[in-house]
């Protein structure tokens, strides 16, 4: 038995080490010198997803990503360390997608996709940090959404009764309105001040923090069996003697969709689904102003300390 | 036009600040705009919570007062909140960035299928010019952010479709009553006939909020510590220092990430931004994302051994060394020179 899991994850640039060669001399981005990462907080999420296959034998873990071509890398990373397959949703009419075009996208793949229990994706990507586009895929798909979750406490299957202790009166309200319920989920949330426990119906969407426990490494066995696995437009690429063994061993391809696989409204996609546009766009450039130099000598701290007493800054 | 709104947090009877923050900034975004400014305040029991927002410059309060709104949950206030829009039709509206507004925030704009700006450093009205299209826009809102981890400054628009939503970090704008004696009204939600059964598949079982122990917001001198304090127990020191000087202890990502502080102390882009009058910067290097946090300070002193660290270069004060060896000697000195 067990779940169907799909995790979205996305291929950022790490943005979190900008060091010296990655700004130019005239204090722009030199983004060829950031390498592109799996976001952080997806592998939270993903690390989520691979406890509840542990949990819960039998469930399964997809990984669906958004992006250009060589974003099936984070779907190969994601098999390295546990999820069984993935979906890359790559197309030029998605370019100039804001987080609302990118939510609708994703939600048209998940549509396809269909089967399945429950969607977990970090809380944001480490390129924009907007955090937007989880809770827009769970409005798009009408589902709840649990964000800043930091743990799955349990995950049941079937409908909770109108007299569980939750007081969720899942049995009737499903009944009542046809909804779609799975089971029932109990999640720990990490708030700024606080944390609190939420109980929601499945599917529905969660997305989790990075305070959550990090990812497990990449496991052997799952490197060695799946170091071949190609979407059709890598095997395209690669040189005639290239032997494709996605054919012998249909777990190794990685789903390639474009917009031609999906069904959309063409209209909510890229630039034109995009109620945002960027107007300006000024790269940061440090303005030096003149500083005072102090050594690390008593006399010469003294003076500031004495400096700041006397001109009521300190003390 | 539609007007200007403000969506409040309320937690145990009171508007949180960076709602209050909020109202400030679009009050003055109502002026320039020449509309009125309304606030929406969900919760239960929350009756004279009217007082707590006119003065600063609240003209319509829509209250919703339910028992099914106490605690936040996404679904409910979804609803009312789009139900909402639909009436007033908005010019624009504004969220705190915090976890109530980042996950109500997304939820209404794509309900309303309008765009969303997150973690706005700055807000400001202006005109656009699509060439392409050869339309003029006059009175847009100007959505300033930092992006690409901060390297970047992006001026986000929304043209075309309302209301244009945005939120923004507590501690980023400036609270000012406007008048003591302003009043406004209120408009009542029937929250009865917008909640569905659907609406309350969430529920929390169980919640424990605490009060934030530290206030670097509001703290008019503070000692940060960077990856560079080497260790917990260096960082340590820097408290020692806070103690001294009456200050508070702020800290960079990089000390949070390495578990030198905890992160309510964390001060930059993903976390709170400072204005002291007095900001000394212990063992930080000073990337964008942590100098967008406390550029406004006042008078900078930054302590470290690398003279060619970015902090450097706003500081007013460059101390040359190992910070592990001059905290405690500007500790011993300050002891000296105040007795």
């Amino acid at each position: 038995m067990g779940f169907k899991i799909i995790v979205l994850a996305k291929q950022v640039p790490d943005t979190r080490n900008v060091g010296k060669d990655a700004m130019k001399a005239d204090g722009t981005v030199n983004r060829a010198a950031l390498p592109a990462i799996f976001n952080p907080e997806d592998l939270n999420a993903l690390e989520q997803a691979l406890r509840l296959k542990d949990r819960y034998p039998g469930s399964e873990v997809t990984i669906l990503t958004m992006g250009p071509g060589r974003a099936a890398d984070v779907i190969r990373e994601g098999l390295y360390r546990g999820a069984d397959k993935g979906y890359l949703l790559t197309d030029r009419a998605f370019a100039g997608s804001d987080t609302l075009a990118t939510s609708y996208a994703i939600s048209c793949a998940i549509k396809k996709i269909k089967d399945f229990d429950l969607i977990i994706a970090g809380r944001q990507a480490i390129d924009g940090d907007t955090a937007q586009v989880g809770p827009q895929v769970a409005e798009k798909l009408n589902l709840p959404q649990v964000t800043y979750a930091e743990e799955i406490l349990s995950m049941k299957e079937g409908i909770v009764a109108e007299d569980d202790k939750y007081g969720v009166p899942h049995a009737k309200l499903a009944e009542e309105l046809d909804l779609k319920i799975n089971g029932t989920l109990e999640i720990k949330r990490r708030l700024e001040r606080g944390v609190e426990t939420v109980v929601t119906p499945f599917p529905c969407v969660i997305t989790v923090n990075a305070s959550a426990p990090n990812c497990r490494p990449r496991n052997a066995k799952a490197v060695m069996k799946y170091k071949h696995a190609r979407t059709v437009t890598e095997i395209q690429d690669q040189s005639e003697d290239y032997l494709d063994l996605t054919l012998d061993r249909p777990y190794l391809k990685i789903e390639e969709w474009s917009v031609s696989d999906i069904e959309t409204d063409t209209k909510w996609l890229g630039l034109s689904g995009s109620p945002t546009k960027v107007k300006k766009i000024e790269n940061v450039v440090f303005q030096a102003k003149e500083s005072k130099r102090i050594s690390n000598d008593e006399a010469e701290l003294e003076e500031l300390i004495v400096e700041l007493i006397d001109n009521h800054t300190i003390g | 036009m539609g007007n200007v709104f403000v969506i409040c947090e309320i937690e145990e009877g009171k508007v949180a600040d960076v709602s209050l923050e909020l109202l400030t900034k679009g009050r003055s975004l109502a002026n320039d705009l020449n509309c009125k400014l309304e606030a929406v305040a969900l919760g239960h029991q929350i009756k004279g919570i009217e007082k707590q927002v006119y003065p600063y410059g609240v003209d319509i309060l829509h209250v919703g007062d339910d028992e099914r709104l106490e605690v936040y949950t996404t679904l409910p206030y979804t609803s009312i909140i789009v139900e909402l829009f639909k009436q007033e039709k908005p010019e624009i509206c504004l969220l705190g960035a915090s976890t109530l507004g980042r996950d109500l925030g997304p939820r209404v704009s794509s309900a309303l299928q309008s765009g969303l700006t997150a973690d706005c450093t700055s807000l400001e009205i202006g005109d656009h010019t699509d060439k392409k299209a050869g339309k003029d826009y006059k009175n847009l809102l100007y959505q300033i952010r930092p992006a690409f981890g901060g390297n970047i400054v992006a001026t986000i628009i929304n043209p075309d479709c309302r209301p244009q939503m945005a939120t923004v970090r507590e501690g980023v704008m400036k609270m000012e009553v406007l008048s003591e004696t302003h009043k406004g009204r209120i408009k009542n939600i029937d929250v009865n006939k917008v909640l569905k059964p659907e609406d309350l598949l969430v529920k929390v079982i169980e919640r424990h909020m605490e009060k934030s122990k530290v206030n670097i917001k509001n703290s008019s001198i503070i000692i940060a510590g960077g990856y560079g304090m080497g260790s917990k127990e260096g960082f340590n020191q820097l408290y020692q220092l806070a103690d001294v000087l009456s200050a508070e202890v702020g800290a960079s990502r990089a000390a949070v990430d390495a578990g030198f502080a905890e992160h309510e102390r964390q001060i930059g882009q993903t976390g709170v931004t400072v204005r002291p009058k007095l900001y000394i910067a212990c063992g930080i290097s000073g990337q964008i994302q942590h100098t967008a946090g406390m550029e406004e300070s006042s008078m900078v002193i930054a302590v470290n051994n690398d003279s060619n660290a970015p902090i450097n270069k706003i500081a007013d004060y460059v101390i040359n060394g190992d910070v592990n060896d001059i905290v405690p000697k500007l500790i011993k000195l300050y002891k000296k020179n105040t007795k």
